[in-house]
């Protein structure tokens, strides 16, 4: 497909991030980032994350401002509903990141999305977390995405696009590997 | 000892360029640490038949004369083949010969051996692919108890201790191997990564007809979009057998092998698994049918519908809702790794490799000059993997070394730079 004749624009800039990762392929050190959030707790089970400042490129960077995130739980957990639960964060984070996948991957594949929109479902039995069943984890058994996606390509080039965004995905990773945690009481 | 050019391996590819390099008159010895075709008489399980129909195996001059073209050679077959070809060409190999260190010297390079040192002004690397399993780091975290093994050491399910088997990757070793031990009665459990579903057969053609008819097994390395990618990837999941049957997953499945996610790790007791198997799946699928897409295509473009059977697809991979998570180590016996290999240059001392331990190398012109590789994957092109793909690779670089030796001799002094 010619770039001349098909003005694909999902708002994407392919050719910088191709750039990047050219640049980048030859400089495995400016590669390693560092992301980074603060937690403060406000009262009960309602706190406020931060984000401004992560590490890469080989220097500190920052975001345009500073993104906050509250959090907490409903009232059926008799708590104040301040914000989305943690494991909704989660979700949404999922979500975030596969539907930045999928207009990249598209871009790159000069595909014109006109509507994306995913829709997740996790299931928990909260059994794990209130520890009344040693045997349920706490996290969830299953995650859901579903997408209803309207663009000009065939449904199996739409579907390629959405398992490539898989592929690629850092929160898709997170969710579906284990990753070591370490936490530490200053 | 002195010669022009020293070819390192007597498997196919290095066999392949000692018949070109016979045929332009450069003088030249194979260097073999073992015998020829070492790696398939010492290196590979005993049911192992090529993947490849047994017309498909050109090399410089010679081709398949037999009365079973559609057929797969086994092991015992492969090995008379290439020792056969090695006798056709009166390929000047040296065996038992143990290359302990290649470096370059004034004129060209050093090549050193447990039987002697050559000097030459060429070297031609056609020591394989598949020297060294590659193992995952958290193998070591493993309980002794647990047999680990890799497929070179792999013969036969009579080594294996009963119990239970955890066979790590799914391209076509994982693949067969987990079918044999299945079939020999212990319960086998596959993790699966990346892999590649194709049919053995399609529209009545064997598949590595239908792309070698296509054009896929000759796209070339310049034009492939993503090389890194095309060189990385896994062997289709294909066995060669008499009764031509597919192995895919949903015939694992069907016999009744478990299929999990990707080996993701080891924590306290249990080993696990990583939760993408049904986008693994999805890929794999939709990779396939892209390539019955274009096969079918072609077959239009090319008038063959009459002559070969009707288009159809074949069944999604079926994946379990939820595959398990992880297994207890407790219940795992034997653990075989057919999580692939890579090359052995330990020998190499000169500076060609890159971060990865990977030769430098434009489709197998080496940076060092005199320098080439052969018999790696997609080197050229894409059936530069395959024994068939050898030809034409040493055909284009014994050429390229043959331009290399007379601007050699043209030129003054040193006919090698030194770095």
């Amino acid at each position: 497909m010619s770039t001349i004749t098909s003005p694909v624009d999902n708002g994407v800039n392919v050719e910088a991030l191709l750039g990047a990762r050219e640049v980048l392929t030859g400089m495995p050190e400016a590669a390693q980032f560092t992301w980074r959030a603060t937690c403060e707790w406000v009262n009960g089970t309602h706190s406020r994350s931060r984000v401004e400042g992560f590490f890469g490129l080989g220097e500190e960077q920052k975001h345009r401002t500073v993104f906050t995130y509250d959090a907490d739980h409903p009232e059926i957990f008799a708590s104040e509903d301040h914000g989305a639960t943690p494991v909704e964060l989660v979700l949404a984070g999922l979500a975030s990141c596969l539907t930045a996948g999928v207009a990249s991957v598209a871009q790159n594949r000069d595909i014109q999305l006109n509507s994306v929109v995913a829709t997740l479902e996790g299931g928990m039995d909260i059994q794990g977390i209130l520890g009344i069943d040693p045997d349920v984890r706490n996290g969830f058994s299953g995650i859901k995405v579903t997408y209803d996606i309207d663009a000009d390509a065939t449904p199996d080039e739409i579907r390629a696009v959405v398992a490539q965004s898989q592929k690629r995905s850092a929160v898709y990773d997170v969710i579906t590997n284990p990753t070591n945690v370490t936490v530490e009481v200053n | 000892m002195r010669t022009t050019t020293v070819v390192l391996g007597a498997g196919h590819a290095g066999l392949a360029m000692s018949r070109c390099l016979t045929d332009r008159s450069i003088d030249h010895v194979v260097l073999e640490r073992g015998e020829v075709a070492n790696t398939w008489k010492t290196e590979r399980w005993d049911s192992l038949r090529l993947l490849t129909p047994n017309w498909q195996s050109r090399l410089p001059g010679y081709a398949y004369q037999g009365d079973d073209p559609d057929g797969y050679r086994t092991m015992p077959e492969t090995i008379a083949f290439l020792e056969r070809y090695a006798g056709l060409i009166s390929a000047p190999v040296q065996t038992r010969t143990t290359v302990t260190s290649v470096r370059r010297a004034h004129d060209g390079y050093e090549v050193e051996t447990d039987r002697g040192t050559w000097r030459c002004q060429a070297v031609a690397i056609a020591t394989g692919a598949c020297n060294i399993p590659t193992v995952p780091a958290i193998a070591e975290m493993l309980p002794d108890r647990i047999d680990t093994l890799t497929p070179l050491e792999y013969r036969n399910p009579d080594q294996l201790a009963d119990g239970e088997v955890l066979v790590v990757g799914a391209a076509s070793t994982g693949a067969q191997i987990a079918e044999e031990i299945h079939r020999s009665g212990r319960s086998v459990t596959l993790a699966v990564g990346e892999h590649i579903r194709v049919p053995r057969v399609y529209r009545g053609r064997d598949i590595k007809w239908w792309m070698d008819a296509v054009g896929v097994l000759d796209e070339s390395y310049e034009e492939v979009d993503n090389l890194v990618r095309a060189r990385n990837v896994p062997s289709l999941q294909l066995v060669g057998s008499d009764d031509r049957r597919d192995l895919d997953l949903n015939r694992l499945t069907d016999i009744g092998v478990r299929l999990v996610g990707r080996l993701a790790g080891i924590q306290n007791t249990k080993v696990q698994f990583s939760g993408s198997l049904p986008n693994q799946c999805a890929m794999s699928d939709l990779k396939m049918n892209r390539l019955l897409d274009r096969i079918d295509e072609w077959a239009t473009e090319n008038s063959l519908n009459g002559d070969v059977d009707p288009p159809h697809r074949f069944e999604p991979t079926r994946v379990e809702a939820s595959p398990p998570l992880d297994m207890d180590l407790g219940g795992i016996r034997t653990i075989l790794w057919a999580t692939g290999f890579r090359p052995d240059y330990s020998w190499l001392d000169v500076p060609v490799l890159d971060r990865k331990g990977r030769v430098r190398h434009d489709g197998g012109v080496v940076e060092a000059p005199g320098m080439y590789l052969l018999g790696m994957p997609f080197l050229r092109r894409r059936k530069s993997s395959l024994i068939d793909g050898a030809a034409d690779d040493a055909r284009y670089l014994s050429n390229h070394l043959s331009s290399f030796l007379d601007r050699a001799i043209s030129r003054p002094g040193p006919a090698v730079r030194t770095a």
